[in-house]
């Protein structure tokens, strides 16, 4: 009999976790816990996958509490703008807290993915000793370990699916940790060590791709030679996923065929990238796998445009693309009319801090793709010139655009015809593309931008501004307005305490807000303080001098972190960082 | 295109605050060669800096004023950066010597700043400069040494024909080769 609506005890709970597992997005499962006891009972015994964006956010304990049955975590730390050395080194992020307490409450724990934490080799043998059941480890952006704890992860983890390292800082203090899996060990399904300095010892690399038949992904640093590349890569050619190595060496035809064939062994590749230092030599040995390939990461290929465009030419079903500036504007006109199926562009500078650098790189090249490229969603773009015709352009193209990063690379770029500032264009953009999730802005630009934004990016969640705007006015019309903010970050802009001040509960609906060098005084971080017990105010300063609380209330702050929290301020701060 | 509003906070606050961003940047040491001067020169160095954009290597001048840095802007990477980086280190040789060293041509700004490196790397030389050619000249016994090194074709030029940036993208290795044999091959007269 069915009592009425939520009446839980209608069905038995086992019924319910059917049910719930087939919602997959967390705000669907936290909208459950809502419903009433019973649903919150039954929601958190049978949640399986669990994300913590701010691992500040709440205390370990409680959240292994809350949730005992899950086999997947995923953790974030410090700060985005972290990536761009704006935030101290030991700021924190350590992992320890959280591992100790998952080693603890989640025994059965099969997937850890951790993105810009501070992860010990005591973290990485605590892992690896703890979860039996052991599958996936994703350590991204992080820092703080070396091989020896990799060596403790590869000895220990019977069951390893997934070894993904990307972009860490790792210490290199154990040569071979790869030979601490055991022969007996051939689950590996991923692998990625591209981000590891040191020489990989092949042969042992060998041995261990020959007895795990089902592996898919590889990506190798850039230390191996070609030559052993070609007779290691002869014994996956099931791969789905592969980062290569260095792609150059003197040039010997037995070497190159020996390059084409492998590569036209792979009869399942989709997605290529690594080719360190890419020479004309040996890079058309890879057109065999053109034509199968969706994603392509030509970041570390310092190939020249000719090569490039005839390279990216043949890659008919590219959904993805990496690549360096290097491509200029003819090679992005040739991907726009080659590469129907692009999704996501991003074009990274070859040389960021030189003056004028001769790369015909301009806005052509990115009006040509939002013309050419239908399902172009995600755009990053550094150049160094844009007009709010181009930008008015693309907006009108691609009002399916979910992600737009412009970077224009030096701040208070105006438009270089008009001399405008970039208001209409960036406008056009949010007005346009109503699903507009990620935005960040750069060039020349007033409070005006901030009112559009404001008013017009209901979807926005995450939102990246440098140099910009006049007043306080700007960032009040953000936190007044974009509903579904998520992560505000701010640099060098006049923002100061009133828009602070004037919209405080809307930080609270948000994950999180950095603001450095604009125009914040200790003054409004205390009221703001004060106010908001469940927002974590972090003033961060490394000037050396008194303590926080001696300072007057109009003292400048360098850089504030905020953040909401139901964990109380933090016991982890360095010198550096107060908790106001 | 305004280059002087660029890093404007950074450096005033520097000013306010007595903060001094070289003591707090990270560094890495280019080997052999003085530390804190090259360092400052360096592109990817953290904090306010002036780099120099030497686009004629004799005078060391540019025709632009210096861009100061600014830290974290633009917003590439550092892992990035710095991996992009490790490509540039060649070696060098000095005919004569036994051993050879090691420099990382991403840590110079330009020509000058190249050679004055390896005048102190290898510190028996003073440089000279003829019109056309720099030379460096060991005090003691008066042998001089013109720089020249091997492109990507695997030919040996001398130094300073190329911008700097095609130089430190074309460079294998360094090589500085005795006055002597260089005046052989025919390609110079002295002036």
């Amino acid at each position: 009999m069915v009592r009425g609506f939520g009446g839980a005890a209608a069905f038995p709970d086992e019924v319910w976790e059917l049910v719930f597992s087939f919602l997959a997005a967390d705000a669907d499962r936290n909208a459950v816990a809502l419903v009433c006891r019973g649903w919150h009972r039954i929601e958190r015994r049978s949640r399986r996958r669990v994300f913590v964006g701010n691992c500040y956010a709440v205390a370990p304990a409680a959240a292994v509490r809350r949730f005992p049955e899950v086999r997947a975590a995923a953790i974030k730390g410090k700060p985005h703008f972290a990536d761009f050395n704006l935030v101290p080194t030991d700021w924190g992020g350590g992992a320890e807290a959280w591992v100790e307490a998952m080693a603890g409450g989640w025994p059965h724990l099969e997937e850890l993915r951790l993105k810009r934490m501070v992860v010990s080799d005591d973290c990485l043998e605590l892992i690896a000793r703890s979860f039996k059941n052991f599958g996936v480890l994703s350590l991204v952006s992080c820092d703080g370990f070396s091989t020896a704890g990799l060596a403790a992860i590869a000895a220990n983890c019977r069951n390893l699916r997934e070894l993904d390292l990307h972009e860490n800082e790792v210490e290199d203090n154990c040569l071979n940790w790869i030979s601490h899996f055991p022969e007996s060990f051939t689950s590996l399904v991923s692998l990625n060590i591209a981000c590891l300095e040191g020489d990989m010892n092949t042969s042992v690399l060998e041995c261990l791709i020959s007895r795990c038949p089902n592996l898919k992904t590889l990506r190798l640093n850039h230390a191996m030679p070609l030559e052993k590349l070609v007779s290691l890569l002869q014994r996956a050619p099931q791969l789905v996923d592969l980062g290569t190595s260095k792609f150059s060496a003197d040039h010997h035809p037995e070497l190159l065929s020996k390059v084409e064939s492998t590569f036209a062994g792979f009869k399942h590749l989709k997605s290529l990238s690594g080719i360190w230092e890419a020479g004309p030599a040996y890079l058309p040995a890879i057109y065999s796998v053109c034509e199968s390939l969706t994603s392509l990461n030509l970041y570390y290929a310092t190939i020249q445009s000719p090569e490039l465009l005839k390279l990216v030419s043949e890659c008919k079903n590219l959904q993805r693309l990496w690549v360096m500036d290097l491509i200029e504007d003819n090679g992005l006109i040739a991907v726009a009319s080659s590469c129907k199926l692009l999704q996501e562009l991003r074009v990274f500078p070859s040389d960021p801090y030189g003056v004028a650098p001769p790369i015909s790189l301009t806005e052509h090249g990115l009006v040509a793709i939002s013309a050419g490229c239908l399902m172009l969603h995600s755009v990053l773009y550094f150049c160094r010139q844009m007009t709010n015709a181009a930008l008015l352009t693309i907006a009108n193209n691609r009002p399916n655009l979910t992600c737009f990063r412009l970077c224009i690379i030096d701040p208070h770029t105006p438009d270089y015809i008009s001399q405008e500032p970039l208001d209409a264009g960036f406008s056009a953009i949010v007005e346009s593309c109503k699903d507009l999730r990620r935005l960040s802005l750069s060039g020349l630009l007033t409070d005006r931008v901030f009112k559009s934004i404001g008013a017009s990016a209901n979807r926005l969640e995450m939102l990246s501004v440098a140099f910009a705007g006049d007043s306080d006015v700007g960032l009040h019309y953000i936190l007044s307005g974009c509903k579904n903010l998520r992560k505000l970050e701010i640099r060098d802009c006049p923002f100061g305490d009133k828009a602070l001040l004037d919209n405080t509960s809307k930080l609270e609906t948000m994950r999180s807000l950095w603001m450095s060098s604009c125009s914040v005084t200790l003054g409004a971080c205390r009221q703001l303080a004060q106010k908001m017990p469940r927002l974590n105010v972090e003033v961060i300063d490394e000037r050396r001098g008194r303590p926080l609380e001696s300072w007057p209330d109009d003292f400048p702050i360098e850089k504030l972190y905020i953040y909401r929290t139901v964990a109380g301020p933090r016991s982890d701060t360095p010198p550096c960082v107060w908790t106001v | 295109m305004s280059t002087t509003e660029t890093g404007n906070s950074s450096t005033t606050e520097s000013a306010v605050s007595g903060l001094d961003y070289e003591e707090t940047q990270l560094t890495l040491a280019p080997p052999g060669g003085s530390r804190s001067e090259l360092e400052r020169k360096r592109g990817f160095s953290e904090g306010v800096d002036l780099s120099l954009e030497t686009k004629d290597f004799l005078s060391g001048s540019s025709d632009e004023p210096p861009k100061p840095q600014v830290v974290g802007w633009p917003p590439v990477r550092s892992f990035r950066r710095n991996v992009l980086k490790s490509c540039t280190y060649v070696k060098v040789a000095v005919d004569g010597t036994p051993y050879l060293r090691k420099v990382d041509l991403e840590a110079y700004a330009g020509y000058q700043q190249l050679l004055t490196a390896l005048e102190e790397m290898f510190s028996c030389f003073t440089a000279r400069t003829y019109p056309n050619v720099r030379r460096l000249v060991d005090p003691v016994n008066g042998t001089e040494y013109v720089p020249t090194y091997e492109d990507k074709d695997g030919d040996w030029m001398l130094i300073g024909d190329v911008p700097w940036k095609m130089f430190v993208a074309s460079c294998k290795r360094l090589r500085l080769m005795k006055s002597s044999e260089f005046v052989d091959i025919g390609c110079i007269t002295e002036r």
